[in-house]
């Protein structure tokens, strides 16, 4: 006993050379087997959904966030394990390999996919096992091209009427109106609020928005414009205005008489959501243009009109941009309050309510696929901006 | 000089005074909705929010049954000097400081003698739209006429605690994710680092309804349709783009030689990234943390479709928008139900509002 324990600790033998070794390899397998168990029976777990609501709720959270560090961990500690050579190899692949993935798996090939079933009829591509291609690919390519249109859900959504008045609304409402609406409106706030004693509490009221839902905002401003019959008191704050100027009430979203100027109404909505982005964009931006060249400007005679427009514009143009087509990217994804206010009814549908209505009511998937792919081509600009940004950088 | 310093006074007044009332113009909407919220159910539909502030009001002094007094509707009546006919006193007929309004129908209606007083306070402020909202059980409401009426409660608490559950998650999981991620394109060398970054950049900007048809599909196949799993996986891979280029253009930025000498001390990428890239990274691991966070719970397209398939797992968004589409007129519970799925991004965004802002300066345009 003695003799071995010694022989143990002095110069380990081959036997023990090989006892460390399926001991590591045992345990590389045995930790993450016990990990992948336990995440999987929490996940079972939380699908059961049979505990106390709030029980599921905090076992979901450490469930969740617990489960993705202890994956991490115990990949970077596989990997650790190999040999140096392979751990420089393997080590980016841990760290980057998760957020590529998934990056992939949820917008890439999404976006790839969403084009292949635009090119087919309702349902879609049909679906046809990959083994039929190998037997009988005759068959396969028949059944594929019985559903193939090619081209003609895009024809169909430049040509539908339903959609025609859906591109009306983005681009002469929502991209025409509101974008430049909001873009002036958060420019002129930002330099009242610059020249003000209260600029931070100013600020941070009309920034508030910013953090209510769509889905809030649409209720609020449901409020506002309700409506009650003409004659009986109103509880909607613009028709009570409205009628104490001697004015008619109307369902202002719903006044199909002055369709389509009741997107309007819809266009305010986002006015008041929106307008906090860009004033806080223009703000720092402002704060950033020289105070000596504006100084020597009004010295030499120039109005503040002249100031404003000649030194503080060009030089904040970069925001100017930014924020443009940050808003443009955004309405033109508008959705929720478009949705909740109106359900895209009474003139006001938009491109991403005919997407839903197409893809999720109707399902129409082919057709619904296509409006997506022209939602994609529309940012393909943007996109190709942002990359040319990412050329010029010297980070890579 | 001194016309110079009034005119400064003056300017400073119309700045200060525009701002207010912008200022007022953009709270409105939110304080109606709030005092609205604490009103009683009858109040809410017949009268303005705008009650509860100090007004001047007509108050009934006397009440008279012109059938007792031998009054004939159908032709001109006279009360106390006035004389109107039926059509004129329904809508009221001022006359020295009281009106005479008729209320009810021709037949059984009164008349009654008012006097404009101002109106302080006398509103009856209730938390039981809260409590309706809030429950999901019947519970017991007391109406103003003293008559009590057993309602169902909407059940927002457990829409609250989905909302919580969907989104804590999908906030920290692809922070840590983006967080490694960023740190690799930054610090580590390896073939392919530049293509892969590309691709973060090019999907930044991408507009998640090319995602959703295939994710939707992708879920039904592995079961997945409904459940918390199925939702922090998608505003993972949704949000991670723009999570990986803010953290990126951040980690980056950290300067080189405490990497170095910690490497040096023998480290690896894995130490370096917890214990010094992590706490380093807060400010903007913060930035994107509030975004995400307001993203998540705001979000109700992704929600709605991922899961629609499952009432109980429903969040608050959800719920809210049902309301509207059910019971759009029941405002006494949307007023409550607004407010209740605005506290806590409210709180949040105002305790960190620094970050939110920063992360909105370092060009967090989301797709």
């Amino acid at each position: 006993m003695a003799t071995l324990e010694h022989s143990a600790g002095g110069k380990p033998g081959p036997a023990n050379k090989v006892i460390t070794l399926i001991l590591r390899i045992g345990l590389a397998i045995v930790i993450p087997a016990t990990a992948f168990f336990i995440l999987i029976q929490g996940f079972l777990f939380l699908r059961a959904g049979d505990a106390p609501r709030w029980v599921t709720v905090l076992v979901a959270i450490l469930w969740g966030v617990i489960g993705v560090g202890a994956l991490y961990y115990i990949f970077n500690w596989l990997v650790e394990m190999l040999p140096t050579e392979w751990t420089e190899r393997l080590q980016p692949f841990v760290f980057i390999g998760p957020a590529v993935a998934l990056m992939i798996w949820f917008l890439a090939l999404p976006a790839l996919r969403t084009f292949w079933i635009s090119l087919f009829g309702k349902n879609g591509p049909p679906a046809l096992p990959l083994t039929l291609l190998l037997t009988a690919p005759n068959e396969f390519f028949a059944t594929l091209s019985s559903q193939f249109v090619g081209l003609s859900n895009y024809v169909a959504v430049f040509t539908d009427r339903l959609m025609a008045g859906a591109f009306r609304n983005n681009i002469l409402f929502w991209m025409g109106i509101a974008t430049p609406l909001t873009v002036v409106s958060g420019l002129l706030i930002a330099v009242l609020a610059d020249r003000s004693r209260f600029e931070r509490v100013a600020k941070s009221l009309i920034f508030m928005p910013m953090a209510i839902s769509f889905v809030g905002a649409s209720v609020i401003w449901n409020f506002i414009y309700e409506v009650k019959p003409a004659g009986s008191e109103q509880i909607g704050l613009l028709n009570a205005i409205v009628t104490a100027l001697g004015g008619q009430p109307h369902g202002w979203t719903t006044y199909t008489a002055i369709s389509p100027w009741n997107n309007l109404f819809l266009v305010i909505i986002v006015l008041w959501l929106q307008a906090g982005y860009s004033m806080v964009m223009f703000s720092a931006a402002i704060k950033g243009v020289p105070e000596e060249i504006m100084e020597a400007a009004r010295v030499d005679g120039a109005t503040e009109l002249q100031v404003f427009l000649r030194i503080m514009i060009p030089y904040i143009m970069g925001t100017i941009i930014t924020v443009t087509t940050t808003i443009i990217i955004f309405t033109l994804k508008i959705f929720d309050v478009v949705i909740v206010m109106t359900g895209g009814q009474f003139g006001t549908d938009v491109i991403a309510t005919q997407f839903y209505r197409q893809s999720f009511v109707a399902r129409n998937a082919g057709f619904g696929s296509a409006i997506a792919i022209v939602l994609l081509l529309a940012v393909i600009p943007v996109m190709i901006y942002n990359l040319r940004q990412f050329r010029e950088q010297e980070a890579f | 000089m001194e016309s110079g310093r009034s005119q400064k006074t003056i300017n400073a007044i119309l700045v200060n005074g525009v701002l207010a009332l912008i200022v007022i113009i953009w709270l409105i909407p939110v304080i109606g909705l709030l005092v609205s919220s604490f009103r009683e159910r009858f109040d809410i539909q017949t009268t303005g929010w705008w009650r509860v502030l100090p007004h001047r009001d007509w108050v009934q002094t006397e009440t008279i049954n012109p059938r007792e007094i031998g009054l004939d509707p159908t032709g001109p009546m006279t009360v106390n000097g006035v004389t109107a006919t039926f059509e004129e006193m329904r809508k009221g007929v001022e006359s020295g400081g009281t009106r005479l309004i008729w209320i009810g129908n021709r037949r059984i209606g009164n008349i009654q003698i008012q006097e404009q007083r101002w109106i302080v306070g006398g509103s009856n402020f209730t938390l039981d739209n809260y409590r309706q909202v809030l429950e999901g059980k019947n519970i017991e409401i007391k109406q103003g006429d003293g008559t009590v009426e057993t309602v169902r409660g909407d059940d927002f608490t457990g829409a609250l605690l989905n909302s919580l559950a969907i989104t804590i998650p999908s906030t920290v999981i692809p922070i840590l994710i983006a967080a490694f991620a960023a740190y690799g394109f930054a610090w580590i060398r390896f073939p392919g680092r530049r293509t892969m970054f590309i691709l973060v950049v090019a999907l930044l900007v991408v507009p998640l309804q090319v995602a959703l048809v295939p994710v939707l599909r992708d879920f039904a196949q592995i079961k997945l349709n409904g459940t918390f799993l199925a939702m922090w996986l998608a505003h993972t891979g949704f949000g991670l783009p723009l999570a990986t280029y803010l953290l990126f253009n951040y980690i980056r930025t950290l300067p080189r030689e405490t990497l170095e000498s910690a490497f040096i001390d023998g480290a690896s990428h894995f130490t370096i990234f917890l214990r010094l890239i992590l706490p380093l990274s807060v400010p903007a691991l913060a930035s994107f943390a509030i975004f995400q966070f307001l993203w998540v719970w705001n979000d109700y397209l992704v929600a709605l479709i991922l899961l629609g398939s499952a009432p109980e797992n429903r969040v608050v968004t959800m719920r809210l928008a049902n309301i509207v589409g059910d019971r759009g007129q029941d405002w006494h519970l949307l007023t409550a139900g607004a407010f209740i799925t605005m506290v806590l991004p409210l709180t949040v965004f105002f305790s960190l509002q620094r970050y939110f802002v920063r992360g909105l300066m370092s060009g967090s345009v989301k797709g």
